[in-house]
């Protein structure tokens, strides 16, 4: 066996890095950037048509290229990135072998293989279907095909993870529980089974009936399977952005978790409640009952969302202990202001987590209420909403912990590192602009998956107010903002990986400086407390926030027309 | 520190700093207020959406739509009938490729049963500039029961995207004043 594999120690860390998983981690999260690069000039000619003063593409391209954008950034980036973090968490923070190398490459390969064919299929016109390929919208059998494929790599890569959380606890590799980062990853990893078997239920079926051999396949049936897989698979995103979060604040600040007990508790809620979720895209179809909704979206008791707001306290928390440990205790937020603001690994994931935790929680909290969701669903609110989420939350913490990686990984000095400095803020601004300006834009009840609101071909026109064009202007020119600091990631990441200075092994590398208290502060035993008077003022005004905008959509519900 | 194993072995017995534990329970809380909330609505509120359905087929729902169309239509506007029922009466609107069909005429204050179905793809019914939303299925038929209480034109958008003609796809409600009959 290769019990006896090739590593190396990394100076930074001291972590133990396997050859096998640093070129499984390479490997996937270059993949991941092309695809980035490819949804995200999707993305902004989406807005660009969206926007009407431009209006960029003809109707057919439009939807296509949403189509495009969707499975490339939804999909393809995002799963293939936390291919890496998986990988990561196991074998490097671990400091074990990975198990079964060759199958973790035979499922990158099925992985690679079916965004190809799917995004073939797409580009060839034939399957302008949308991400969720509703029924009886029908694809070329090839689409369904290629996310079939797809999904199945990306289960052989848990299955990897597993194994090698496995072979680490058999060859003693640590000592005790595993680490938060890697109890946050498992989280992932389990909930990714579970979200691709209920995607293999479903589309399945539908390749099947694509080809001919299914003849009719229930829409609801399908909705309902269908977001049991789409929306679990953003519980993964959520795990593997906050252990993210947790891996950024430890190497960069040397924080630790406030209790190891509440954030691996928040997590564990994960776990057990987020399954539910699949509820809260059906709220205004037809024939569920209202018992089974209220149970369902809320996750229970909105137990899934305390874990969230857990989070939210523990990760800032975790920093200002640090901080102050340091000797930064002046007032509130000196922590706050001496926090490396020039290090885009930490600035990148301190605004993912204001943006995550103000927009994108409140707004899907908000909007997954049973009665609400009748004046949000379908508008251009809800990809408003999952750009807070999704883009600032999960890809700006993808980003962020990138400038990790690149020194970390693969060895490489950051190019360009003015840019990268100022890139976090840049793609922040922007993503922040086009989740506040759609949802801006749904409020006043412009459609989403829509080329045209002025509606110029209709034999019944309807006009949208004035203001409802401004906001998608207004989107259109923060995507154009949100382009350009994505193009900076981009430039920043390939440039460094494939034309960067090799990092000198003897030192520590520059661009990211790893904080040198860490060992110290890691000391500090859990029977202390610091007091964390800064975290608890952001966690009343987000909390004020949260309860103001709750109650504020009530109060917009309770004015449309009555229904029973 | 988060990427090593826990500092105490026994974690799972250390103490939690006040501040966390104070928080976990005021947004515990808060999940049971949010939660109550909606059961609360239910109760006293004005805005629930009736999970009154059936199975159909789109020949039966063509059917009982051309049939409040035959008794009721009007007049007539860009090719739509336009159609009155008596208020309490039951309404219907097909959607299809792509048109919300017909346009109703509906009186102020009055309450109409509204059935809505799709005869082929999935569409999103979306009453502006109200902003009420709906999702429309094939082989679904929806009833609610609605009550206007602003006059004026709606326009009805979709808002499940159906194809290459989804963004031509409207339809109309007029809202009048009861004519004092
Ligand atoms: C430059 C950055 C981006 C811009 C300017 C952008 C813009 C947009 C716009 C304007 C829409 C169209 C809404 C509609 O018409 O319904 C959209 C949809 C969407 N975006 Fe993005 N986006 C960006 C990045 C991302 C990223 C990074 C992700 C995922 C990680 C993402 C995921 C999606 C998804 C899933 C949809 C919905 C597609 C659908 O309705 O089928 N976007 N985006
Ligand atoms: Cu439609
Ligand atoms: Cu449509």
């Amino acid at each position: 066996m290769a019990i006896n594999e090739q590593y190396r120690t990394c100076q930074t860390t001291g972590l133990r890095v396997y050859k096998s998983a640093e070129n499984l981690i390479k490997a996937n999260a270059v993949v991941a950037v092309v695809f980035l690069l490819v949804g995200g000039l999707f993305g902004i000619m989406v807005a660009l048509t969206r926007w009407k003063a431009v209006h960029l593409l003809p109707a057919d391209w439009f939807y296509l290229a949403l189509t495009a954008h969707g499975i490339n950034l939804l999909v393809v980036w995002i799963i293939f990135f936390e291919m890496a973090v998986l990988y990561f968490a196991s074998s490097v923070l671990l400091g074990s072998r990975l198990a079964t190398p060759k199958w973790a490459w035979a499922g990158f390969a099925l992985m690679l293989i079916g965004a190809i064919v799917t995004n073939i299929a797409v580009l060839q016109g034939g399957s302008s279907v949308m991400f969720t390929s509703y029924v009886p919208l029908k694809a070329d059998p090839s689409f369904y095909a290629g996310v079939i494929l797809f999904a199945v790599g990306a289960l052989i890569g848990c299955f990897v993870f597993f194994g090698t959380l496995v072979i680490a606890k058999q060859e003693k590799t640590y000592e005790g529980s595993v680490p938060l980062v890697t109890f946050g990853a498992t989280v992932a990893a389990i909930i990714a089974v579970f979200t691709i078997a209920s995607g293999a239920i479903i589309l399945i079926p539908t390749f099947l009936w694509s080809i001919g051999y299914v003849s009719h396949i229930d829409t609801l049936m399908y909705r309902t399977i269908w977001w049991a897989f789409g929306h679990s698979s953003q519980q993964i995103n959520v795990a593997a952005h906050i252990s993210i979060w947790y891996l950024i604040s430890a190497v960069v600040l040397g924080a630790k978790p406030l209790s190891e007990k509440v954030s691996r508790g928040a997590f564990l809620l994960y776990v057990l409640f987020l399954q539910l979720a699949s509820a809260h895209h059906l709220l205004v179809d037809p024939g569920i009952s209202s018992e089974w909704k209220i149970f369902n979206t809320s996750y229970a008791i909105y137990l899934a969302v305390l874990g969230s707001m857990v989070h939210g306290m523990t990760v800032p928390g975790q920093i200002e202990a640090a901080q102050r440990s340091k000797g930064y205790t002046n007032g509130l937020f000196e922590w706050l202001r001496k926090c490396p603001w020039g290090n885009p690994a930490f600035s990148g994931m301190f605004v993912s987590l204001i943006l995550f935790g103000f927009l994108g929680g409140i707004s899907g909290v908000v909007m997954g209420v049973e009665q609400i969701n009748l004046i949000i669903h379908n508008t251009i609110y809800v990809p408003g909403h999952f750009h807070a989420t999704v883009v600032a939350g999960t890809t700006l913490a993808f980003m962020a912990v990138t400038y990790l990686l690149i020194p970390l990984i693969f060895q490489k000095e950051i190019m360009f590192p003015g840019m990268a400095k100022l890139q976090p803020y840049v793609f922040g601004l922007g993503v922040a602009g086009i989740s506040v300006f759609m949802m801006g834009a749904g409020t006043l009840g412009v459609p989403r998956r829509h080329w045209d609101i002025s509606q110029a071909d209709a034999v019944l026109p309807y006009d949208f107010p004035g203001a409802a064009n401004l906001m998608m202007g207004l989107n259109g020119m923060s995507a154009i903002l949100a382009g350009v600091g994505g193009a900076m990631f981009i430039a920043v990441a390939v440039g460094s990986i494939f034309f960067g200075k090799k990092v000198d092994s003897t030192e520590a590398p520059t661009a990211v400086p790893t904080d040198e208290n860490a060992a110290v502060v890691a000391e500090h035993g859990d029977e202390e407390h610091p007091a964390i008077p800064g975290t608890i003022v952001l966690v009343v005004v987000f909390f004020t926030s949260f309860v103001l905008y709750y109650f504020v959509n009530w109060k917009y519900l309770a004015e449309v027309w009555p229904l029973r | 520190m988060s990427v090593t194993p826990p500092k105490s072995r026994i974690w799972w017995n250390d103490s939690v700093p006040k501040s966390e534990l104070i928080w976990v329970i005021v947004a515990f809380v808060w999940g049971l207020i949010m939660f109550f909330m909606m059961i609360y609505w239910h109760a006293y509120g004005e805005q629930n959406l009736s999970n009154e359905a059936y199975k159909i087929t789109a020949e039966q729902f063509t059917e009982k739509t051309e049939a409040m169309t035959d008794k009721y239509t009007v007049r007539e506007e860009s090719g739509y009938p336009v159609v009155r029922p008596p208020p309490g009466s039951d309404v219907y609107m097909i959607a299809r490729l792509w048109q919300w069909w017909p346009i109703l005429e509906l009186e102020k204050g009055q309450s109409y049963r509204l059935h809505l179905s799709s005869l082929d793809w999935m569409h999103g019914f979306s009453l502006q500039p109200i902003n009420i939303n709906l999702q429309i299925h094939p082989d679904y038929e929806m009833v609610l029961t609605v009550t206007p209480t602003t006059t004026g034109e709606f326009g009805v958008v979709c808002n499940e995207y159906c194809g290459i003609g989804h963004h031509t796809m409207l339809g109309r409600i007029y809202v009048v004043d009861n004519e004092g009959i």
